[in-house]
């Protein structure tokens, strides 16, 4: 194994000199591809002076559909939820299985990530304050769409013979049709998806995640590491080839231990900035809501507000992309729908929760030292805003982006792996030479500015959004009724308590 | 009061040795044994999602594992003695869900064999023994 990473990364080395002619290579010939992709799945519609991406407006429309059709199962399951993650719930006999808190932790580690700390600055720096408040609406509905996603994921998934688990959008979407009379659009819907979410993980999942894990550190080195990409690449591929091939889970284990410590103790630090600029926290709150209504000095005011907002909240929290779909569909549960339940939580902690944190640190620090960043956007604008409290959060918030980016890869291998097995079986062998391909694009998106590549991914995983959706509108009456039978059975006290 | 003895078995020698008092005691006293293996796991860790996938499997193996190579063994030795015993695998905290099993089998005591020596580990955090005896709502027998 060990032998086998050493010829890996032989060939990288050997490879390195010519990655610049490489770059123009793939980008000249990506380039069109790119921009025609981007211009459809980002197509926008101008509004009042502001631009409307229908991707964006497809996925809120989504999430205002299921929030009414599931009568505000957002707010009204948000209690049981939680009792859900707690255990009250978990049949003693069932020890030892996947912990909804599990599933949880694994699928929100998937999802916090840069965009949590970078993303809202931009969107803030963008969209002004106000922005804030249409993000945490978005959080909000897209609560709804993540408990269909996530039930559908449950109920719809498929067992394999060696008693793993597979599931996601492409199961459901595929047998979910079926069901309902159409199984060649529905195949196609389940193909179409998991060649979307296979590229995609190679892609935002991969790639991004790698060059933005190097961008921290050569941020917080001064600068130092310029032009050694290749080095934190492959040093970063080794570590992920370690875990996902060699299974060495220790690795695994560790930064799944780091990860929540360290959103933990990103917030925490967060609270004690906003507080320590306590005098501004009331002139931060109402610029936001002032914003959120008459979005001042923002591109198609109010309205370019609430676009900028949503578009945040859909790309930080996947909801309705249907990645959290696959990590709940791991959950041996007696009742889909709760996996439903507990993955609601889970905009709620990355949106609301963390996301807004984030405004608040800016806009309290904004508040009180009006254009404190400069040009600074993106995660230097966040750290800027840490730094007039902390001098040393740099390091630390460089650290945390660095293991943030590193679980979101994890995560997204098994996404995409998942999209592999979906088209090409769960052979060993291919699995292996996915996983192989994915340790080599961890090194790619260190090395070279692929622009274009990225584009295309991210057009892609947008764009399936679009079959996964249409999917659940199709599919909502069966959630609908999982919904109102465990309801049922849980006030009639067939469902029980183990709770003491 | 019910007149069934709840015997903590891990397979180390310190579960051979509680094995053998409870099993003495029960021959003499006409008890019945169940016979419980904790596998140490918690609800509350943080996984991959390759990890959650083979989750299943996996509590298998483990539980499978447990039988064969422990509670097995042991029932055999029992039922050799003629000494009525029940076998229970299960996973979770190792004292909290000892002291379930025992309310739910509502048994008269609990046995469970001393580990040897102190690690720095059962030093600061406790032992699994000085948690059950701590907590357990019926008489704790730790066998040296």
């Amino acid at each position: 194994m060990i032998r086998f990473a050493l010829a890996l990364a032989a060939v990288f080395l050997l490879a390195l000199p010519a990655h610049a002619g490489i770059d123009d290579t793939i980008n000249s010939f990506t380039a069109p591809i790119a921009t025609l992709m981007g211009q459809i799945v980002f197509f926008k519609i101008p509004l009042f002076g502001a631009e409307l991406p229908v991707v964006v407006l497809w996925l809120v429309a989504g999430a205002v559909f299921f929030t009414v059709y599931l009568g505000f199962v957002n707010l009204r399951g948000f209690g049981h939820a939680i009792r859900l993650v707690r255990g009250d719930y978990a049949d003693p006999n069932d020890a030892g299985e996947v912990s909804h808190f599990q599933a949880l932790a694994t699928a929100v580690s998937g999802t916090v990530g840069i965009g949590n700390i970078g993303g809202v600055a931009v969107a803030v720096t963008v969209g002004g304050a106000g922005a804030t408040f249409w993000l945490i609406v978005a959080g909000f509905l897209g609560m709804s769409t993540k408990f269909v996603e996530c039930t559908l994921g449950v109920k719809y998934r498929t067992e394999n013979p060696d008693g793993s688990v597979s599931g996601g959008p492409m199961y459901y979407l595929n047998k979910g049709f079926a069901e309902r009379g159409m199984p060649g659009f529905g195949k196609v819907m389940g193909t179409f998806y998991a060649i979307g979410i296979f590229i995609g993980a190679l892609g935002i999942g991969n790639m991004f995640q790698a060059n933005q894990a190097y961008v921290q550190l050569n941020n917080v080195a001064g600068g130092r590491l310029d032009g050694f990409g290749w080095l934190i690449g492959i040093i970063l591929a080794l570590v992920v080839f370690a875990v996902i091939i060699g299974g060495i889970k220790s690795i695994a284990r560790v930064t799944e231990k780091i990860v929540p410590f360290m959103a933990i103790f990103y917030c925490v630090f967060a609270l004690i900035v906003i507080f320590m600029n306590f005098p501004h926290i009331p002139g931060a709150i109402a610029n936001i809501f002032d914003g959120a209504f008459t979005g001042e000095g923002v591109a198609g005011g109010a309205l370019g507000a609430l676009i900028i907002g949503f578009q945040r909240a859909v790309f930080s929290n996947e909801a309705g992309i249907g990645s959290a779909s696959i990590a709940h569909s791991a959950v041996r549960t007696k009742e889909p729908v709760t996996e439903g339940y507990v993955s609601l939580l889970e905009p709620f902690i990355d949106t609301i929760v963390i996301c807004t944190i984030t405004a608040l640190v800016i806009g309290t620090t904004q508040v009180a030292q009006p254009d404190f960043a400069g040009d600074a956007i993106g995660i230097a604008m966040t750290s800027a805003a840490f730094e007039r409290q902390f001098s040393w959060f740099p390091v630390p918030l460089a650290f945390a982006g660095v293991m943030f980016a590193f679980s979101t890869m994890i995560s997204w291998s098994y996404y995409g792996l998942k999209g592999w097995t979906y088209l090409f079986g769960e052979g060993q062998i291919g699995q292996t030479f996915y996983k192989v391909l994915y340790c080599l694009f961890v090194v790619l998106g260190a090395v070279v500015q692929l622009g274009p590549i990225l584009d295309i991914s991210d057009a892609l995983v947008f764009l399936i959004c679009v079959p996964n959706i249409l999917g659940m509108y199709f599919l909502a009456p069966i959630v609908k009724a999982e919904m109102q039978s465990y309801m049922a059975r849980l006030k009639s006290g067939e469902i029980r308590s183990y709770a003491h | 009061m019910s007149n069934v003895v709840l015997l903590a078995t891990d397979g180390s020698a310190g579960g051979g040795r509680a094995l053998a008092y409870a099993a003495e005691r029960a021959k003499a006293s006409g008890a019945r044994i169940v016979v419980a293996y904790v596998i140490e796991w918690s609800p509350y860790t943080f996984n991959t999602p390759e990890e959650n996938a083979e989750r299943h499997t996996r509590r298998e193996q483990e539980i499978s594992r447990a039988r064969e190579s422990v509670v097995d063994p042991a029932m055999k030795s029992l039922a050799a003695a003629g000494i009525e015993a029940e076998a229970v695998v299960r996973h979770g905290g190792p004292a909290e869900t000892l002291i379930d099993l025992a309310r739910q089998h509502d048994v008269a005591q609990i046995v469970i064999g001393r580990v040897g020596g102190s690690s720095l580990k059962s030093l600061i955090f406790g032992s699994v023994t000085g948690k059950l005896v701590q907590a357990s709502p019926v008489p704790v027998v730790v066998v040296p």
